[in-house]
C-alpha cells in the first residue's frame, strides 16, 4: 500500500512540473476568457489569433480573488458586458485581459507585467486605490494610457498626465457630502464615525471636516475605528451623547450595516449620511433591510434608475451573473464605453503602438468638447489633472429601494 | 585538484555551492536581461524576489538555527520598509547617488529593525516555551496599527510627524507627504535594483553562514537542542537568543527597506500576518535549518503565483496543491533517498556523500 502511495505521490508531481514546464514556456496569447469577437459568439479561443490584428488590447487589473474581489469582479463582469456590446457595433474590435491583483500593490505590478507581455495598448485599471498607485507610475513612465473604474484617491492621477479617473475622487466626494448637507439643511450636529486604517475613509473624512467647518455645520464628535472592527457601542454612545442628529458614515457598507443595527438596538435613530461605499448595503446577505430605511446617501448610479440604458445593463447584468450589479459594475461598464467613444474620436486603431494610441487618446480627454453619457453620470469630462467632472446623486433609501433626492 | 577540493572541510564546500547558486543565477538573469530575452513580468519580480530570499534566510536563523517560531517577521520587515522611504525621501536632495542613498536607507532600515527587535526580544526571550511565537503574533499586528495612523510629512524645516490625521502637521508649500497614515507611502521613488537586491543576498549569506559555523553558532545550536546542558557548560541562553533574533530582525529591516523602495507605494496592510506566514512557509518548505532550501523556496514560490496566471479562477487552488505535494515529498524517506541516489551517482568521487540532503543542518 505504502509503495502505491508513493507512486502515486511521485506521479503527481510528475504531471504538475509538466503542466508547469508547458505553461512557463508557452508563449500562448493569454486572452482572459474575454469573448474576443461577440459578433461570432461561438468563436473558437484557438481564433484569437485573427482577431489580434484587429483588435485594439485592452488588460484590465483588479481584485478578482481576497477581501476587496467583490469590487474586482462587478467591474470586470460590467466591462465584459460593455465588450460585447461595443464588439457587436462594428466599427472598432475591443480585447479584454483582466489580471487579479489581490488588492495588493506588488501583485498588481507583476499583472500589469504580465498584460505589458500580452501586449496591452491601453489600462483600464486598476480597480482599487493601493495598486493603482504602484501600477500608475508604471504606466505613466511606459506611455500607456490608463483609466481607472473606481481607484478614487487623488494620488493615483497627481502628476501623471496619461492616468484618469472615472470615478468621483475621495476628495470631492468629501467636499459634496458636506456642501449637499449644508444646502439642504439636513443636520444641525454632526458626528462622525470612520475608519482611520483605511485609506478611503479617511481621505472623505479629512475633505469632509474641512469642508463642513468652512459651511458652518457643528461637528459635534468624531470616532474611529479600525478594520476587523465589529462592535461600535462606544462611538455610538459617543454620537448620542454629544447630541448628533446627523450622523456621517464615509465607510464601506458592511460596518455601516452594523452601526445600523448597533444604533437601533441602542434607541438612537439620527440621520444617516453615507457616501458610495455605502451602496450593496440593500443587497447585503442576512441585513434586514428595514434598518437602512431613510438613509441618505450620495452615488452616482442606481440599479433601479428608470432610464432604459440602465434597466438594460441591469437586466443583461442579472441574466448573466445572476446579481443586482453595483456601482463598480457600472464604473466598469462606462469605462470600456469612455475609451470606446475616446477612441472613436482620436481615429485609434489596433496597429498603432501603446504610445501613439496614449498620445491621441490624452488629447481627446483634456479636450473641451469631449464628453461621455454613461450609466454612473451624464455628460462626464475630464480635466488635464485627470479628474472626472460630473454630479453625484442624492439618493434616500424607502422601501428598500433607492429613491432620489432632489 | 580533485584531491583539493575532498580535502576542503564538508560545511566549506556546502557554502562555497549556497553562494555559488546564488552567483549563478544572478549571471543568469544579468545575461537575460542585458540580451533582452526575459519577459517584463519575471523582470518586475527580480527585486521582490531578492527581498524575499533575504527574509526568508533571516527568518530560518530565527526558526531553524535558534528553534523558537516567530510569527511576526514581516513586523520587522515593516519597521525596514517605512524607515528606509522616510530616510530615502529626506536625503533625496543630499544624497544624488542612488546607490549611494540605497545603502543608507537599508542600513538605517535594518538598524531601526534591529532596536525594535531587542526592545521585543529581551522579555520574550528570556521566558521558556512558545512565548516569542505569540510575542512577535502582537507585535506584527501592533506595527501594522501603528503605522496606519501615522503622519510623516518633509519640507525645508526638516522632518515633521503627527498623529492620527493629516491635519496634525502643517507643511509649508513645496513640502511633501512621506507617510500618509493607511495610504502609507505614495510616490515613493524607485531606487531598488537587482545588483543591489543580489549584493544583500549575498551579505546575508555571509553573516547567516559564517554566523552558523562560528563559536556563538554553535552556542546558539546548543541552546536549541539542548537548553539545561547548554547552561551547564556556562552559555548564557539569553544572550545567544538575543544575539541570533536581533540579526534575524535586522537582515529583514534590510529586506523591508529593499521591498519597500522598489514599488512606487507601499501601506501598512501589506506586512501582515499574511506575509509573516508567507516567509514561514518558504522556511518550512524549503527545510528548517536549511539555509539553501530557503533561498530556493523563496524563489520558486514567488514566481509560482505568476506562471499560473493562464489557470485564471483556479490559480491559488493548484498553488496550493503544489505547496502540499512539495510537503508530502519532503516529507517522503523514499523519495528523499531517490534524490539522494541521484546526488550520489552524479558525485562519483565522494562516497561519504549520501546523506546530503541533511548537511546544511
Amino acid at each position: 500500500m505504502k509503495k502505491y502511495r508513493f507512486q502515486l505521490v511521485a506521479l503527481a508531481l510528475i504531471v504538475s512540473i509538466f503542466t508547469l514546464a508547458a505553461c512557463g514556456g508557452g508563449t500562448v496569447t493569454t486572452t482572459t476568457a474575454a469573448p474576443t469577437d461577440s459578433g461570432a459568439e461561438t468563436t473558437a479561443p484557438a481564433d484569437n489569433g485573427d482577431a489580434e490584428g484587429k483588435a485594439i488590447k485592452i488588460g484590465g487589473i483588479g481584485p478578482l480573488t481576497g477581501a476587496a474581489a467583490v469590487y474586482g469582479t462587478a467591474v470586470y463582469n460590467g466591462s465584459k458586458i460593455a465588450l460585447e456590446e461595443i464588439n457587436a457595433l462594428g466599427d472598432l474590435q475591443f480585447e479584454l485581459n483582466f489580471q487579479d491583483d489581490e488588492h495588493d500593490g506588488e501583485k498588481a505590478v507583476n499583472a500589469y507585467n504580465t498584460l505589458k507581455d500580452w501586449g496591452m495598448q491601453i489600462l483600464n485599471g486598476t480597480v482599487t486605490t493601493t495598486p493603482a498607485n504602484s501600477v500608475t507610475p508604471e504606466s505613466f513612465a511606459d506611455r500607456i494610457f490608463a483609466l481607472t473604474p473606481s481607484a478614487s484617491s487623488p494620488t493615483v492621477v497627481e502628476g501623471k498626465d496619461n492616468v484618469f479617473q472615472l470615478c468621483f475622487s475621495d476628495d470631492n466626494q468629501g467636499i459634496a457630502a458636506a456642501q449637499y448637507i449644508a444646502d439642504k439643511n439636513l443636520g444641525e450636529k454632526i458626528a462622525i464615525i470612520y475608519n482611520n486604517a483605511d485609506a478611503y475613509s479617511t481621505g472623505i473624512y479629512e475633505k469632509f471636516a474641512s469642508e463642513a467647518t468652512a459651511k458652518g455645520l457643528e461637528i459635534v464628535s468624531t470616532t474611529t475605528f479600525t478594520d476587523d472592527t465589529n462592535d461600535f457601542n462606544v462611538q455610538l454612545t459617543e454620537a448620542k451623547n454629544a447630541g448628533a442628529d446627523l450622523l456621517f458614515l464615509p465607510i464601506y457598507y458592511q460596518p455601516a450595516s452594523l452601526i445600523l443595527s448597533q444604533s437601533k438596538a441602542m434607541e438612537y435613530s439620527p440621520k444617516i449620511f453615507g457616501v458610495d461605499g455605502m451602496d450593496g448595503i440593500l443587497t447585503l446577505e442576512n441585513f434586514d433591510t428595514t434598518l437602512a430605511e431613510g438613509v441618505m446617501l450620495l452615488t452616482p448610479f442606481v440599479a433601479d434608475a428608470k432610464d432604459e440604458r440602465t434597466k438594460a445593463f441591469v437586466s443583461k447584468y442579472q441574466e448573466q451573473f445572476n446579481e443586482i450589479p453595483n456601482q463598480f459594475a457600472a464604473d466598469g461598464y462606462d469605462v470600456m464605453y469612455a475609451l470606446y467613444e475616446a477612441s472613436k474620436k482620436a481615429g485609434v486603431t489596433a496597429e498603432m503602438t501603446a504610445e501613439e494610441i496614449n498620445d491621441k487618446l490624452i488629447e481627446v480627454f483634456t479636450s473641451a468638447d469631449f464628453s461621455v453619457d454613461g450609466l454612473t453620470g451624464a455628460a462626464m469630462t475630464w480635466s488635464e489633472s485627470g479628474e472626472v467632472s460630473k454630479q453625484p446623486k442624492g439618493m434616500v433609501i424607502e422601501d428598500g429601494a433607492y429613491v432620489g433626492m432632489d | 585538484m580533485m584531491k583539493g577540493i575532498k580535502k576542503i572541510k564538508k560545511s566549506t564546500r556546502s557554502n562555497i555551492i549556497t553562494y555559488g547558486i546564488v552567483v549563478l543565477f544572478f549571471i543568469i538573469v544579468q545575461f537575460l536581461v542585458m540580451t533582452g530575452r526575459m519577459s517584463s513580468s519575471l523582470r518586475g519580480q527580480l527585486v521582490p524576489i531578492a527581498a524575499y530570499i533575504v527574509m526568508a534566510v533571516s527568518l530560518n536563523l530565527t526558526v531553524g538555527i535558534l528553534g523558537e517560531l516567530s510569527l511576526g517577521h514581516a513586523g520587522f520587515m515593516s519597521v525596514g520598509a517605512f524607515s528606509g522611504v522616510i530616510v530615502a525621501s529626506t536625503l533625496q536632495d543630499q544624497i544624488t547617488n542612488a546607490p549611494l542613498r540605497l545603502a543608507v536607507s537599508m542600513l538605517i532600515g535594518g538598524i531601526l529593525a534591529a532596536i525594535v527587535g531587542v526592545i521585543v526580544g529581551v522579555p520574550a526571550l528570556r521566558l521558556r516555551g512558545d512565548y516569542l511565537a505569540i510575542v512577535t503574533l502582537a507585535f506584527g499586528e501592533i506595527i501594522k496599527n501603528i503605522v496606519n495612523v501615522i503622519y510623516v510629512g518633509f519640507d525645508s524645516n526638516g522632518l515633521q510627524m503627527g498623529l492620527n490625521s493629516a491635519k496634525s502637521i502643517q507643511l509649508e508649500d513645496g513640502g511633501k507627504m512621506v507617510l500618509n497614515g493607511p495610504m502609507g507611502a505614495v510616490g515613493i521613488n524607485r531606487i531598488s535594483t537587482v545588483t543591489a537586491g543580489f549584493v544583500l543576498i549575498i551579505i546575508t549569506l555571509i553573516i547567516v553562514l559564517n554566523l552558523m559555523h562560528s563559536r556563538s553558532g554553535r552556542a546558539i545550536m546548543a541552546v536549541r537542542d539542548n537548553r539545561i546542558a547548554a547552561e551547564s557548560v556556562g552559555i548564557s541562553v539569553t544572550k545567544y537568543k538575543l544575539m541570533a533574533f536581533v540579526i534575524s530582525a535586522a537582515l529583514a529591516g534590510f529586506a523591508g527597506a529593499l521591498y519597500a523602495l522598489n514599488f512606487s507605494t507601499v501601506v501598512a496592510k501589506k506586512f501582515d500576518f499574511n506575509t509573516s506566514i508567507l516567509v514561514l512557509v518558504f522556511v518550512v518548505l524549503g527545510g528548517i535549518g536549511n539555509i539553501r532550501g530557503s533561498i530556493i523556496a523563496a524563489a520558486v514560490l514567488t514566481v509560482l503565483p505568476e506562471l499560473l496566471r493562464q489557470f485564471n479562477d483556479y490559480r491559488m487552488l493548484i498553488y496550493a496543491i503544489i505547496l502540499i505535494l512539495i510537503m508530502i515529498a519532503t516529507n517522503n524517506e523514499k523519495i528523499k533517498n531517490f534524490i539522494n541516489k541521484i546526488g550520489f551517482m552524479l558525485d562519483l568521487k565522494t562516497k561519504n556523500n549520501v546523506n546530503k540532503g541533511g548537511t546544511a543542518k
